[in-house]
């Protein structure tokens, strides 16, 4: 397997104008000759299907869900970060590449986060041509608000749904060109496995998840935009059907699997309350702007919140952390609620929460202001808690959240497989072992608007791309293999259901490959998801049969992939040997408990390929080097 | 924490060309943190442990935002909360011993795929009619060019906050879609970006309404009172006096 980043030479600010310059374009006539396979319809899908259409290539476009425009990018809250300067704070894109790549602990690429920066502005742009209502001044001009790990204000917003309203704009967008007759839509169909044909990605494999069928589908390239696999750890942030299959299936048909164990966990989600607990809902990172979090200074506190004086209270991030307080990036924010919890300082029930009080901000801006900033996330909260938050201090707790890792791309967005691009959550390209927040959005839509839609057709103007058909061998062996992995599951008939599989798994994942890690919890973890495998293959229990609307079939087959990529993730957070951004590995601290890199023998991406499971997972490490020719490799610092 | 005895009676169908029937399901120890779909997803682990065919209801984000779930609770869409969708429900709502009766949205544009699960793929093609503004990728001039007044742009936030789940159509006796389509045509005929597209939107869309079966408006307002994001009626007279304005 060799790894080619493709990085253009240059001065960083010119590299991707002169990587567009250079790229081959097709003519017109000959767009309409092509195919293009989008899976997922989230911004990055959504994004890539519109753009693509509109310059006119033929595009099909997937969806597990019953309408494009459910994805779970709609859950976004808090925002989209652009380097508009529209504050005059002294924001620039250099600043806002700088924050990114400083945030993500000097794990990404330079020049994918400096190309990401640029487009941030055209992305705000074409989102307000779109009709996307962001939030505005009262002289009708776009507004800002602070996030995480940053000292300027660039994060641009819809009230507490910013992404709900950006995918609806990506959405509309597509829908336009479903219109135009260019771009067909294919709704509850779910991929279940590339097709390569003389080494490139020529089709997949679907099945459709209301009559059960496989179907088969050919283009000159597929773009996979299936998002993270965050719900590897059973309760995450993610939407309930937010699965890996799609790409697990492209890593064992050989795409290099990248920084597998780079896993975001959020701050401010609200604690889990019982063992039926489905998911954790997140409470916007923009909470932190006005919420002072903090916990009681003593152990054995028993007052209710309200009636702790200040003397007794710990405000934690801004004792520990005066410069950025309450807005320090989501991994130093996730890993000090944990430590003073550990410390047994933690709230509630479970002793597994922190307070985020906005009884200052209340005092400060009053009530109607706070309600006009976060109204709709303080009713999600009192509705889920039964407590109301402009009373009583919220309780929150970190949650699994987003994945930094994916599927390994080059500066093209391809991966080592020709002709498979992977954009947004899915490839790993840029947010390093820490994501900012707004930065999601971001990513998405910068990869779907602005780059794909010129790679891709670099990459159909280069390539000699004959006509294949559905009936190749390659579709044969593809969508046999598929069946065989449902057979197999319904044929089990055991005793445990896939929730209660996937239940220990995440519980495992949780503990022993969460917010910190050791190399004995790794180990643990590693014979301890193998043991569970082995079970899971024996003794699952998987409703109904294959010929019809099965949601728990859909489960099963994804939680068999999860089975494999937890023990991957496990690995590839034994291997490296640092902490960095979210990776903290217990033993590798500064004496301020904050995570300790090691640039010399970690500064790279790990890229694994797949070589089989059996008992165990056969994987090789491939390593890209990162190269910084622009940025200082420094301690992350937000004292 | 309370525990309860909840019992349901659910609608089971196994697909648009079966009949279907509802079918009683007693479940104890119903903790009053569940969330409703969380209790349901307890009722199948069960009825899979007993061999039984788990119930289909559709359901993704469990936060509210995408629209997935929007299931008849008790003979009102999302149940009984206002403001609040099927996923955000609590069984605090409810008490020891009471039946809950739970059925799919009920409308012929929406056919049944099983059990609770519908096809809401009309709504889809409404948006495909002309709910959009048409600008292609890299055409947007400078965000800050096109400004917009707070009002406007917070009234069109507020139609723009449909998340599509159909609870109207499933309340409205008339099966209508007014309110789903009526909030997209607020949304972008209010901003100065959707006034060359004006009529020609709301006609398409009011058009592709008709052609997918959905009843028309009587003014009930059942609409609003189930929507889960609390879309006004306002949107549905935004529609018909554009739609008229449009037509002449």
């Amino acid at each position: 397997m060799k790894l080619d980043p493709k990085i253009p030479s240059g001065p960083l600010a010119e590299k991707w104008t002169k990587h567009r310059n250079d790229i081959h374009l097709l003519s017109p006539n000959n767009k309409r000759k092509h195919k293009v396979i989008v899976v997922g319809t989230g911004l990055a899908g959504a994004s890539a299907a519109a753009s693509l259409s509109e310059l006119g290539y033929n595009v099909e476009v997937f969806s597990i869900l019953d309408s494009p425009r459910r994805a779970h990018s709609i859950a976004a809250q808090g925002g989209i970060n652009a380097a508009k300067n529209y504050q005059n704070d002294g924001d620039s894109v250099w600043r806002l590449f700088y924050d990114t790549i400083k945030g993500g602990d000097y794990r990404s690429r330079e020049a994918n986060v400096y190309r990401l920066a640029e487009n941030s502005n055209y992305i705000i742009d074409q989102a307000v041509a779109q009709g996307v209502p962001f939030g505005r001044e009262y002289g009708g001009l776009l507004d800002n608000r602070s996030f995480g790990g940053a000292q300027v204000s660039r994060t641009f917003y819809s009230r507490g749904q910013t992404g709900q309203q950006l995918l609806l704009g990506a959405y509309q967008a597509m829908m336009k060109e479903v219109h135009s007759g260019r771009v067909k839509m294919y709704n509850r169909h779910e991929m279940l496995d590339l097709v390569l044909i003389d080494g490139k990605a020529r089709g997949i494999i679907t099945r459709d998840l209301v009559k059960g069928t496989i179907n088969r589908y050919e283009a000159d390239a597929v773009i996979l935009c299936t998002g993270g696999y965050g719900n590897v750890f059973y309760l995450s942030t993610n939407a309930k059907n937010s699965n890996a299959t799609a790409a697990w299936r492209c890593h064992k048909r050989g795409a290099a699997f990248a920084n597998p164990c780079f896993v975001q966990i959020h701050p401010t989600c609200i604690p889990v309350s019982g063992d039926y607990q489905s998911k954790l809902t997140l409470m916007s990172e923009s909470l932190r702007n006005d919420g002072r979090v903090w916990v009681p200074r003593d152990k054995d506190e028993k007052r209710p919140p309200n009636q702790i004086p200040e003397e007794d209270r710990y405000y934690y991030l801004e004792e520990r952390y005066p410069s950025f307080g309450n807005l320090v990036p989501r991994d130093v924010a996730s890993r000090s609620a944990k430590l003073v919890c550990d410390e047994g300082l933690g709230v509630g029930d479970t002793g597994l929460a922190v307070y985020l009080d906005f009884r200052d901000a209340i005092k400060r801006d009053s009530k109607e202001v706070i309600q006009a900033k976060y109204g709709n996330l303080f009713d999600m909260y009192q509705n889920i808690t039964d407590e109301n938050p402009y009373e009583v201090p919220m309780r929150i707790f970190p949650a699994v959240h987003y994945t930094m890792g994916g599927l390994w791309v080059d500066y093209n967005l391809m991966s080592n497989i020709p002709g498979l691009f992977v954009a947004g959550e899915a490839n790993f390209s840029d947010h390093g072992a820490n994501r900012l927040g707004a930065s999601a959005l971001m990513q998405g839509l910068s990869d779907g608007y602005f780059i794909v839609p010129y790679t891709v057709g670099n990459y159909i103007a280069d390539e000699d791309l004959p006509k294949v058909s559905t009936d190749h061998k390659a579709f044969d062996e593809a969508a046999e293999s598929s069946t065989k992995i449902m057979d197999k599951l319904l044929s089990i008939k055991g005793s445990k259901t896939v929730i209660e599989f996937h239940r220990e798994l995440g519980k495992i994942m949780w503990d022993k490959v969460g917010i910190s890690r050791s190399k004995e919890g790794l180990e643990s973890a590693i014979e301890e998801i193998r043991a569970l495998r082995e079970e899971f293959w024996q003794n699952v229990n998987v409703p109904g049969d294959a010929n019809y609307f099965n949601k728990y079939l859909e489960f099963a087959y994804r939680v068999a992939d999860y089975f494999e990529l937890a023990e991957l993730m496990a690995i590839d957070a034994l291997d490296r040997g640092e902490s960095c951004g979210c990776h903290l590995r217990d033993e590798y601290q500064t004496e301020e408990g904050e995570a300790l890199r090691n640039d010399k023998e970690y500064a790279f991406v790990s890229a694994y390929e797949y070589l089989g499971v059996n008992g165990k997972l056969e994987t090789k490490l491939h390593k890209e080097e990162l190269d910084f020719e622009f940025v200082e490799l420094k301690q992350r610092s937000y004292k | 924490m309370s525990l309860m005895t909840i019992n349901l009676k659910v609608w089971r169908q196994k697909n648009a060309e079966t009949p279907g029937k509802f079918e009683d399901y007693k479940l104890d120890e119903v903790s009053e943190h569940m969330s409703f779909l969380e209790m349901l997803d307890v009722l199948n682990e069960k009825l899979i442990k007993e061999g039984k065919d788990p119930v289909e209801f559709d359901y993704d984000c469990r936060e509210g935002i995408c629209g997935s779930c929007n299931m008849v609770i008790n003979g009102r869409a999302h149940g009984p909360k206002h403001k609040t969708a099927a996923c955000q429900l609590h069984m605090r709502t409810y008490n020891d011993g009471d039946t809950i009766v739970i059925e799919p949205p009920r409308a012929a544009a929406f056919p049944i795929v099983k059990d609770l699960v519908v096809d809401r793929s009309a709504f889809d093609r409404i948006i495909e009619a002309g709910g959009y503004i048409s600008v292609k990728t890299g055409a947007a001039p400078e965000a800050n060019l096109i400004p917009v007044a707070q009002d406007t742009s917070n009234d069109a936030f507020d139609y723009a906050t449909c998340i599509g789940c159909g609870g109207c159509v499933a309340a409205c006796p008339n099966s209508s879609a007014a309110l789903f389509t009526g909030a997209k045509i607020a949304h972008l005929n209010s901003l100065p970006q959707g006034q060359p597209e004006r009529d020609k939107r709301t006609i398409a869309m009011v058009n592709q309404m008709e052609k997918e079966g959905f009843g028309d408006c009587s003014n009930y307002a059942e609409c609003e009172a189930v929507c889960p994001v609390g879309i006004s009626i306002s949107a549905i007279a935004e529609m018909r006096r554009d739609y008229i304005k449009a037509i002449f």
